[in-house]
């Protein structure tokens, strides 16, 4: 009886963890010969040397962290591959009560306009830096994350240095909202439903979203042990179909109740299935009553959010070395445009005859409106994808991305 | 001795395992020994302590901001990373699996680290077991007790001896194929339900 192949993942109790808890609580492993055994991890690190040491095949982990370890940043590495994205989008920022009304009083609207909160809380932080107080302290979850450097992003194309102006330290998830009633931090960039937690505490506004920032932009992934991957090509490709239908369910708001329910068990995400409804829908609660509906908040398979484009490999890559995290050298660069492997998503996908992108990288946020994209299968719609700055990213044109964003770094 | 000793911090939630720890390295002739059982305002204790040798349990949430404190925080005089003995794969593996992680400063040699990480392993085993035991011991109690009182239901409402009580619940559970003790629980909550009988 027993299955075809056997399988071990790691997770961490998030609610972008949805797509991989489906597949094995929900059948779509299982209907690929995959006995899938989930393991619930308390931080980042565990999942890192337990992919190390081999007790996991693979894990959901923050987009960045698979270059890390390949980048040879963390002590504990193993060459690690992406060949599935768990969804685009899903963060939020989140300050305390008094940064909104500092923010307010600097034309801040509840509106989630990134560029408009930016200046307000810039201003705000000139206010106090003039006034000789402590810079704000802002919190993300892992220094190699999609919200730490879409935190960054927001800061740096606003005018505020992230690393100058503020103090950014790590705090995980489901502490934040404690930590920033209890004035610990002033503000954090985190997934949901940690920022909602804030604003229905009364103690904690959203000012801007990850997909505003960036629209349709990466956050988390399928990291595989690339050793066993090359091992065990079979289970693997078996294990991307059933990501691949899991995140199709995922996705239709018919099965959103029966989602809910499953990650509100104590064994995956544990919360109340009323809490993960904002992050289904993109309804939020602001704070102040302000309430915003936000598009393509999050995205576990629209927009062929599975795919892993390289093109957000090597963005995250622009942005390790914007921030000093790794040297930009030819050698890092090959490094980071291994890692995600669309060619593998690719192959396994092919028998299903489903919409597959045709290019392996894009310009990111060059796509002003939802566009159809020349695609195998039928009906594939990407974007839009852009930057709030009005900027774009070309995979082929590393160097002077980077050499942009650094010089305009030395002008402020 | 010549050397200096080296200072260590054990970080850990679970005060009795962070005692258990604590006196192994005593035992083992380290006196600079801390024990946190709450991360806050931890920066602010490690400048303090300045330990060489930090332990860590690997269900604290805070990991993530600790590794990132290590190497960051203008607090930290030395930069602190984790200790990988990248030649003894076994032995780290041994430190994951039970649950422990060591995290030193910055140019500590290897074999002034290694009997410390080798002490928390066996250490913390020892506690899994002991916690195990008495989980066990524990449940084994509460499976007593509610076939007791299963036992009391059937002799009062069929009058049977408390031996025929027992029979009936042990004879029905290897029908069903379940423990004494689950049918005994079906038993006592159905009552419940149907009450008046049982008096909490």
């Amino acid at each position: 009886m027993g299955a075809e192949h056997q399988i071990t993942a790691g997770f961490m109790p998030l609610f972008d963890s949805a797509v991989l808890v489906a597949a094995g609580e929900l059948g779509f492993a299982a209907r690929e010969g995959i006995d899938l055994t989930l393991h619930r991890e308390t931080s980042w690190a565990n999942i890192r040397d337990r992919i190390a040491i081999g007790h996991f095949h693979l894990a959901h982990m923050l987009g960045p962290m698979p270059l890390a370890c390949n980048l040879g940043l963390t002590p504990l590495a193993s060459e690690t591959i992406v060949p599935f994205s768990l969804g685009l989008g899903g963060n939020c920022v989140t300050i305390s009560n008094a940064v909104w009304t500092g923010m307010a009083a600097h034309g801040a609207q509840p509106d989630l306009d990134p560029a408009r909160a930016g200046a307000a809380l810039g201003a705000f932080i000139r206010e106090r830096a003039v006034a000789g107080r402590e810079p704000l302290r802002f919190a993300v979850v892992h220094p190699h994350s999609g919200h730490n450097y879409e935190l960054r992003y927001w800061l740096a194309a606003c005018g505020i240095d992230p690393d100058r102006e503020i103090e950014i330290v790590i705090v995980p998830p489901p502490f934040m909202a404690d930590a920033l009633a209890t004035g610990r931090i002033d503000g954090y960039c985190v997934g949901e439903p940690w920022n909602s937690a804030s604003v229905a505490a009364g103690t904690g506004h959203i000012v801007t979203v990850k997909a505003q920032i960036w629209r349709n932009s990466p956050e988390k992934v399928i990291g595989v042990r690339k050793a066993w991957a090359e091992q065990n090509p079979e289970a693997l490709a078996a294990l991307l179909r059933a990501l691949h239908h899991s995140a199709r369910w995922c996705q239709d708001p018919a099965n959103h109740a029966e989602l809910a329910a499953v990650m509100a068990q104590p064994g995956f995400l544990g919360l109340p299935p009323a809490v993960q409804m904002p992050i289904l829908t993109g309804r939020l609660q602001l704070g102040g009553g302000a309430e915003r509906t936000i598009d393509d908040f999050f995205l576990p398979f629209d927009k062929a959010a599975n795919f892993p484009w390289k093109s957000h490999a090597l963005w995250f890559y622009t942005q390790m070395v914007r921030w000093g995290h790794v040297a930009h050298t030819p050698e890092n660069l090959a490094i980071a445009r291994d890692c995600y492997r669309p060619d593998l998503y690719r192959s396994a996908l092919k028998p299903l005859g489903v919409a597959l992108p045709g290019a392996n990288s894009k310009v990111e946020g060059a796509l002003k409106v939802a566009t159809a994209v020349g695609a195998t299968g039928a009906g594939l719609v990407l974007g839009p994808d852009g930057f709030f700055d009005g900027q774009t990213f070309d995979p082929d044109e590393i160097d002077a991305y980077i050499a942009r964003q650094k010089s305009a770094r030395a002008e402020t | 001795m010549v050397r200096s000793s080296l200072a260590v911090l054990v970080i850990d939630e679970n005060r009795i395992r962070a005692s258990i720890i604590e006196a192994g390295l005593r035992e083992a002739g380290h006196e600079r020994v801390t024990v946190i059982h709450d991360v806050t305002g931890i920066a602010r204790r490690i400048a303090e302590i300045e330990p060489d040798v930090i332990v860590i349990d690997l269900e604290n949430p805070n990991r993530d901001m600790l590794e990132n404190m290590f190497q960051l925080s203008r607090a930290v005089k030395r930069p602190i990373a984790m200790f990988v003995d990248r030649s003894d794969l076994a032995s780290i593996e041994a430190a994951v699996d039970a649950g422990v992680s060591a995290y030193v400063v910055d140019g500590l040699r290897q074999e002034r680290v290694k009997p410390i990480l080798d002490m928390a392993v066996s250490r913390f085993n020892a506690f899994s077991r002991m916690a195990r035991e008495l989980e066990e011991a524990r449940s084994e109690l509460e499976n007593r007790k509610v076939i007791d009182r299963a036992k009391g239901i059937l002799m009062k409402s069929r009058g049977l001896s408390e031996e025929a009580a027992y029979t009936l619940l042990r004879k029905t559970a290897m029908n069903q194929n379940r423990k004494i003790s689950d049918i005994a629980q079906s038993l006592v909550t159905t009552a419940g339900l149907l009450g008046p009988a049982e008096d909490e």
